[in-house]
């Protein structure tokens, strides 16, 4: 299995937008929304049909039991999250806990357990031989990067042999990206022509380089500043990175989406934009190490 | 009094919103707690920056000490910690700085360092005080850098404080509104707007926070975040039209109200509108 991932480093860019046109364009049978924070894929690529839903546990939060603690605060010195409060009685603040287990440590009474937490919901929708995995991450939770790796999971379980993989990946470049990085083939990063976005492209190249991976990268919305779009193309040719294209802003985009359309769905110039960029890109992901394909 | 502005998901114009505020605010904090991508300093432009080193703790071994026991390796719950060929191994990347292990080993064979993961750097932009936090590439989270720019900023209760979130509706998105009088959600005029704007007016639900939303980039037609505020009877703070000049301007990383008497009328009247948000929050409330 191939597997692509398309990145932004910030978001607003239309990583999503893109993903769901190389979606169709490659037919893939197997694709997954890494963003489980804020996950948008299913609204364009809808399955039609319910998905299977699992709860996700993350890590087990601490509870205190009021009927055998002692209040001896040896709890609350030890944590280093600042997760527990006195008011009445000793109490564990869910969102703070990092489920560490000190506290469960150090407690003399035995007064203070683990319990386990749901911190999301996976979603695997299963629809005339395709598979699409994703996740919701539950409100406030702090285990985003361990719930990307299982939405990888389900996608490649579901579908071991498939040829390729399209993964919409996650936003900056902390832990839930890295989660997204590891063990793909190729990242597609999305770059928008705007001082901020090149400051956040750089960062993120700058990260998928210490895992070693094949990096391409298009620019979206190039013709709302022609000066920074030729900055990025000129960072890519000095940098030795492969430019698959540029996609202009396209006011029919906006409405494809908004009608639960991908932007190859429709006759417009994105669309058409976008058709080139993936041949490039499906090419560089295909073409083995040694340069033949 | 603290505002904090957040959107849910990246590029629905957080920046933009709060990066203009503080500028109208004039004498003004501007806090940016998106460290995993921070861009307010590209607008911002600070001078007279000063840089602060943000490490956190994590355990080293003295191999000489340990023998071997893997009481360590069986207490992280978070696998940072790993026993092999006679050898304790320290995972620095996944390490949560609990303090755990340090404190169980039996032989004190572990013992902390500092370790830097980003920097928080401090700069004046005319006059608003510009506070940036920036983690490193390769770590994982910024939770510490967010934390410290927060707590330097606790005390100044008097004066107009900024606080421009990080995306998302996850664990570091609550650390940066956590001390917030009010929230401010940004959201974009599309089906994925609406979804993202969705979980935000959970999050801030859910700390029970006052918030009202900025509609941006909003061009003729429908607006499906407009309807959305509407049936759920959001408080509509400004809607900010789609332009090519506003646009331009932001991918230059220029701060609009500074460049035009438009953009500078604009965010005068959002942040007079917040203020009073804000003043009738502490009234009906007190």
């Amino acid at each position: 299995m191939k597997q692509l991932l398309i990145l932004s480093g910030k978001g607003g860019t239309g990583k999503t937008t893109i993903a769901s046109a190389f979606i169709k364009l490659s037919n893939a049978k197997v694709y997954a929304d890494c963003d489980v924070d804020a996950p948008n894929l299913h609204l364009i690529i809808g399955q039609g049909s319910e998905p299977k839903k699992t709860d996700y546990y993350g890590l087990p939060k601490s509870e205190i039991n009021p009927e055998l603690c002692i209040e001896c605060d040896q709890c609350r010195q030890n944590c280093r999250f600042d997760a527990i409060s006195v008011k009445r009685t000793y109490k564990v603040d869910s969102f703070a806990c990092e489920s560490c287990g000190v506290c469960e440590y150090v407690c003399p009474v035995d007064a203070i357990s683990l319990k386990p937490a749901i911190a999301g919901e996976l979603m695997l929708y299963t629809n005339e031989e395709r598979v699409f995995s994703t996740a919701q991450l539950k409100m406030g939770s702090g285990t985003s990067g361990m719930l990307v790796t299982e939405v990888k999971k389900q996608m490649k379980l579901a579908d071991p042999d498939t040829e390729l993989a399209i993964i919409d990946g996650s936003p900056g470049i902390g832990c839930p990206f890295i989660a997204s990085l590891s063990g793909v083939d190729m990242v597609l990063i999305v770059a928008e022509p705007s001082i901020s976005g090149i400051s956040d492209m750089e960062r993120i190249i700058k990260t998928a380089a210490k895992f070693g991976t094949k990096i391409a990268i298009c620019i979206n919305k190039f013709d709302t500043n022609y000066a920074n779009t030729e900055k990025i193309e000129l960072f890519c040719k000095n940098k030795g990175l492969t430019f698959v294209g540029k996609i202009p802003f396209d006011s029919d985009a906006v409405k494809a989406i908004n009608n639960g359309q991908t932007i190859v769905d429709i006759n417009c110039a994105s669309g058409l934009a976008v058709r080139e960029a993936y041949n490039k890109a499906m090419e560089l992901l295909f073409k083995d190490d040694n340069g033949s394909r | 009094m603290k505002i904090a502005v957040l959107s849910g998901k990246g590029g629905t114009g957080k920046t933009l919103v709060s990066v203009n505020l503080a500028a109208v605010a004039q004498k003004s904090t501007y806090i940016d707690c998106d460290v995993e991508e921070p861009n307010g300093h590209l607008f911002f432009k600070p001078i007279d920056v000063q840089e602060e080193e943000v490490s956190v703790k994590i355990p080293q071994v003295d191999n000489e000490r340990c023998n071997g026991c893997r009481k360590c390796v069986d207490f992280c719950k978070f696998n940072a910690l790993a026993y092999i060929k006679d050898k304790l191994i320290i995972f620095e990347e996944i390490c949560h700085s609990c303090g755990g292990c340090i404190m169980l080993c039996p032989e004190k064979a572990l013992t902390e360092k500092e370790k830097g993961i980003g920097k928080m750097q401090r700069g004046i932009s005319d006059e608003v005080t510009v506070y940036t936090g920036i983690l490193d590439t390769g770590e994982a989270s910024g939770i510490s850098i967010i934390k410290k720019l927060l707590v330097n900023n606790k005390s100044k209760g008097d004066e107009q404080t900024f606080i421009d979130c990080p995306p998302g509706s996850a664990c570091i998105v609550m650390e940066s509104i956590k001390d917030a009088d009010y929230c401010v959600l940004v959201a974009e005029p599309t089906l994925f707007g609406v979804h993202n704007l969705n979980m935000v007016y959970e999050l801030v639900k859910l700390f029970n926070k006052p918030f009202g939303v900025v509609l941006n980039k909003c061009v003729d037609g429908e607006n499906p975040a407009e309807k959305f505020c509407l049936e759920k009877n959001i408080k509509i703070l400004k809607r900010l039209p789609f332009d090519n000049e506003l646009g331009m301007l932001n991918s230059n990383a220029e701060i609009a109200a500074r460049k035009t008497k438009k953009y500078y009328a604009i965010f005068s009247s959002l942040l007079e509108t917040v203020k009073r948000e804000v003043q009738y929050e502490t009234t009906t409330n007190s």
